[in-house]
């Protein structure tokens, strides 16, 4: 393996390159970084240009759901209102509420993130730009499929969080369809990123940035990557399941086959409430970046504020029951969740006590950004005061599914998303688009906003206390509640008026406008090094780093940058290429070679969101047409994009300086990108396995005691042969080190073949048995089991011949042998999927008779 | 040689503490679920499980107050001084040494808050 090649705290060049030299490397970085023109500009993968399609993409879901939020208080603003009918009424809040979260609050911090990452860490780019751009698409196209459903009347409307039985026995239409793959599919998205993002802070900080200097945004983005990696799986476990009991009757959330409506409320708020923090927690981030510059100091507890970041990212997994405590859940259970609501106000309170600190230690300077900071800070603060009264279980059974919770999840998600994350905007608006958006009507606008927002919020937590429920479409006049409906709408109109003025204000400067002074804001940052034209490299050289604030730490750091003293200030052979270095110290150990500009991930998101879709209107045969399809571009895409072979070993970065070009194993981003990638879909898995374990507790007898089961012979035998192919795929990675061709080829095909073998055993189980799944839930989970652990086998003997395919074209040889690695990798956790599924469904009712 | 030997090891120190805490949360809930479901019944309590809930609790203790300690020492170490942002492999280590024992802080409340319920309460109603 390679290891560190570098001296600590290396000095940039002493003497400027030869300015003739200095401009044949900017020409050659432009060279290789350029954005295409025309048509083919929308091939472009780069940060720069993906990371703006998805923050405006987001943003004008953003604007959109708040049209139809708009809507919704018109027809509440007088009782007995018919604006809205009750069909039409429901389908608006339904979508509203899964714009919000689904399309607005997680796409913005990854749009954000893929925008401004590499600028934090000073990267070039980050690891897997193709996998952005196809994130990106997949999103765009999954949101305007379940954006346009509501103008062909179609839209889902059974609340954003789609309770059964309402939504899987009386509801015929195909807005819960729509619902479930259209998100389904945009959750794939969403973790993409999470790995690219995860990777992006592990492997491409700048030589230097140790984890104590690493800056608070990138901390955050990692917390809250890992979190959307555990937390979105069992979202897509539950749309499994709920998808399978619409399309095929599998009777998973119906009670009287066996079934439990309550399990889908598990798996939605085991997703749905580290949800709050992951939509929080990013926003936050941006405070942490924007309130030092501000306070002309460094952050007050930097240490504190990674322990909050950290801290809340666990802890909010332990709150998921306190959505469900009027089930009928035991009183222990509430309890216990209760205390676990109530322990996690401590590290979200630290960070906001860390930023009033440094603002308090600091030379206040007023901005419109600093505005929306500290009114988001302090509006949140009220939402996390309600939300200590409702984590109380005996007030929440009060104020449960009333106008109170309403008024609460938007106190929390307006002050501490929505309001943090346009701070966002007006601080780096000038570094993204090279210009200045008006200071004054920033001002206008936050105070418009703010204004407006507590106006329209505040009266709800009263109409909510006087018995208002949630999600009706109209009320009768005389119970109280027509004076507070009334001020709502009319602040809606006001924070409307607020958010339209900053809406206005970024179109107005998008494309011209007076030039942005460089670092406008004196921060103290790395992203601040951005030049104030447009160049599309990210950095013009990339810096060694020795403090937190290396702008206002390091002297002549920018001129230093500039001027190419720096490492990779060139880019000879005309590739792209960024650092990679040391999870803990940032020591450099790779050059890495970055894929450029590709039409594949465009094609693949078309036909990917193709299966979805087709999907949903039950168009099989052009459904799997679309799947084939989207295979083979992502085929084609990992075959002529991942691990490229070098022209040569290694290459001088500059500063004396020589890094492998090459590395396998567990020093490369693909490797990590893998391993991340599965523990999500282990995330995912385990979801189906605590499916069985749920309907354990809730049945006297599960297996019931009637029913049939696999059986023990063809699970054991399914395993069996499983794990022998498991073997051989390890033997084949032995084979290639030694470079023993043909028995690498033989143990691959023959690990193919055995795990085809395995893979028929495992299905002949319930299928020789004449499991019924739609007769009763036990079938159908052990059926989701076998089906889940079958398909990744499949992956698994595509994986395995694609690496024998990528032998024969001398693609993968004894040193690059990365293919190898991540196939062995992904065959490791294969072995722990089979393991668990046949232990569940032949083991476990084996061994408790 | 080089990386290998700690690449990673800091990191999951930190998130060592928290993760018991999560162990110690789900362990408790499961065993309330069973015990309700399987045991006592929707009318019993989980008196029958408490000792050994408290047990755990015990032991979860012990484990993040010795995760605590250590990083309490890494982050004395040397007679290094807060904030820690020198650009050192020792001040990292001590960055990462305050971090890993305030999150053990955090971790031992939040036992304790797990704790109260599993004492104060126990009713399956």
């Amino acid at each position: 393996m390679s290891g560190p090649r570098t001296a600590r705290d290396v000095e940039p060049l002493a003497e400027a390159p030869p300015e003739a030299l200095q401009r044949a490397q900017a020409r050659r970085l432009l060279a290789a970084w350029e954005t295409p023109r025309g048509l083919r500009y929308w091939s472009a993968v780069n940060n720069t240009e993906v990371g703006v399609w998805y923050t405006a993409t987001a943003f004008a879901f953003f604007l959109f759901a708040g049209l139809l939020a708009l809507a919704m208080r018109l027809q509440l603003a007088l009782p007995e209102n018919d604006l809205l009918d009750a069909d039409l009424y429901n389908q608006v809040f339904t979508l509203h509420g899964t714009v919000m979260m689904f399309l607005f609050a997680v796409p913005i911090f990854e749009a954000l993130s893929i925008l401004l990452l590499p600028q934090f860490l000073g990267a070039r780019d980050l690891p897997f730009p193709r996998l952005s751009a196809y994130g990106y698409w997949s999103f765009l196209i999954g949101g305007v499929f379940v954006c346009g459903s509501l103008f062909f009347g179609v839209a889902p409307r059974g609340g954003w969080f789609m309770y059964p039985p309402l939504t899987t026995q009386f509801d015929d239409g195909v807005g819960a369809d729509i619902w479930l793959l259209g998100l389904s599919f945009i959750e794939v998205a969403s973790i993409a990123a999470a790995v690219e993002l995860i990777v992006g802070v592990l492997k491409t900080r700048p030589p230097g940035m140790r984890l104590n200097l690493v800056p608070l945004y990138a901390w955050y983005v990692l917390v809250v990557a890992a979190m959307i990696l555990f937390a979105f799986p069992p979202l897509i476990a539950g749309d499994l399941l709920f998808e399978l009991e619409r399309t095929l009757d599998w009777p998973f959330f119906d009670a009287t086959r066996g079934g439990d409506p309550l399990l889908w409320q598990h798996l939605f708020w085991i997703f749905g409430h580290p949800e709050v923090y992951i939509v929080f927690l990013p926003s936050v981030a941006l405070v942490a970046m924007i309130v030092p510059t501000f306070a002309q100091r460094p952050i007050v507890g930097y240490g504190w504020i990674v322990l909050a970041a950290v801290g809340t990212g666990f802890l909010s997994f332990g709150l998921w029951v306190h959505h469900m405590f009027t089930t009928g859940l035991p009183a222990i259970s509430l309890g216990l969740f209760a205390a676990a609501s109530e322990a996690v106000a401590i590290p979200t309170g630290v960070q906001i006590f860390c930023f009033l600190a440094t603002l308090l230690a600091g030379r206040v300077v007023r901005t419109a950004s600093l505005l929306f900071a500290v009114g988001g800070l302090a509006t949140f603060v009220i939402g996390g005061l309600t939300g200590v009264m409702v984590a109380l279980a005996p007030f929440d059974l009060q104020a449960h599914d009333t106008f109170f919770v309403v008024g609460h999840l938007h106190y929390v998600l307006i002050g501490g998303a929505v309001f943090p994350t346009i701070a966002g905007i007006y601080y780096y608006f000038p570094l993204v688009r090279r210009r200045m958006l008006s200071e004054r009507l920033g001002r206008v606008a936050f105070w418009l906003a703010f204004a407006g927002f507590h106006l329209t919020f505040f009266p709800m937590h009263f109409s909510g206390l006087l018995g208002m429920p949630r999600r009706v479409f109209t009320y009768p006049a005389g119970l109280g509640i027509d004076l507070p409906n009334l001020l709502s709408t009319i602040g809606a109109f006001v924070l409307a008026a607020g958010i339209g003025l900053v809406a206005l204000d970024v179109l107005r400067r998008f494309r011209r406008g007076p030039p942005a002074p460089r670092n406008p804001w004196k921060a103290g940052t790395l992203e601040w090094l951005a030049e104030t034209v447009n160049v599309p490299w990210g950095v013009r050289s990339i810096p060694e780093i020795d403090g937190r604030y290396p702008l206002w730490d390091q002297p002549n750091l920018v001129r230093d940058v500039d001027e190419g003293r720096f490492f990779l200030p060139d880019a000879e052979e005309g590739k792209r290429e960024t650092i990679v270095t040391s999870v803990i110290d940032a020591r450099p150990i790779q050059c890495l070679r970055l894929p450029g500009n590709s039409f594949l991930p465009l094609l693949a998101a078309v036909f990917t969101g193709g299966v979805f879709i087709l999907a949903t209107f039950h168009l099989w045969w052009p459904a799997l047409i679309s799947a084939a399809l989207a295979f083979c571009f992502v085929i084609a895409w990992l075959w002529t994009g991942t691990s490229p072979t070098p022209e040569k070993e290694t290459k001088d970065v500059g500063l004396g300086l020589r890094l492998p070009l090459h590395v396998s194993g567990r020093d490369s981003v693909g490797w990590w990108a893998t391993f991340i990638t599965m523990l999500g879909d282990t995330a995912a898995f385990l979801s189906l396995v605590f499916g069985w374990f749920f309907y354990w507790t809730v049945h006297e007898r599960f297996p019931p005691a009637d029913a049939r089961g696999p059986g023990l012979l063809w699970p054991a035998t399914g395993a069996a042969l499983l794990l022998a192919a498991w073997v051989l795929t390890m033997a084949a990675r032995r084979c290639n080190r030694r470079d023993a061709t043909a028995a690498f080829h033989a143990s691959l095909c023959g690990g193919a073949a055995l795990a085809v073998a395995g893979s028929a055993a495992l299905l002949a189980g319930p299928i020789e048995a004449g499991m019924d799944p739609t007769a009763h839930v036990h079938p159908a989970i052990v059926f989701v089991l076998v089906i889940w652990t079958v398909f990744h086998v499949g992956l698994g003997v595509v994986m395995q011949l694609y690496c024998c395919a990528r032998r024969v074209a001398g693609r993968l040889t004894a040193r690059l042998d990365t293919d190898l690695a991540v196939t062995t990798l992904y065959w490791h956790f294969l072995a722990l999927t089979v393991v668990v599924t046949v232990g569940v469904i032949a083991g476990f009712p084996l061994a408790s008779g | 040689m080089g990386t290998r030997g700690h690449r990673g090891d800091g990191l999951i120190r930190l998130v060592l503490a928290p993760s018991i805490w999560a162990t110690h949360f789900l362990a408790c809930y499961a065993a309330v679920a069973i015990v309700c479901a399987k045991v006592a019944g929707r009318t019993g309590t989980i008196a029958g499980a408490r000792p050994w809930l408290l047990g755990l609790t015990a032991i979860a203790l012990a484990a993040i107050g010795w995760i605590g300690l250590q990083g309490w020492r890494a982050h004395r170490h040397g007679g290094g001084r807060l904030p820690h942002d020198e650009d050192t492999p020792a001040d990292r280590r001590r960055f990462l040494g305050l971090a890993t024992f305030l999150l053990a802080t955090l971790s031992a409340v939040a036992i304790a808050y797990t704790t109260l319920a599993i004492v104060l309460a126990g009713s399956c109603r």
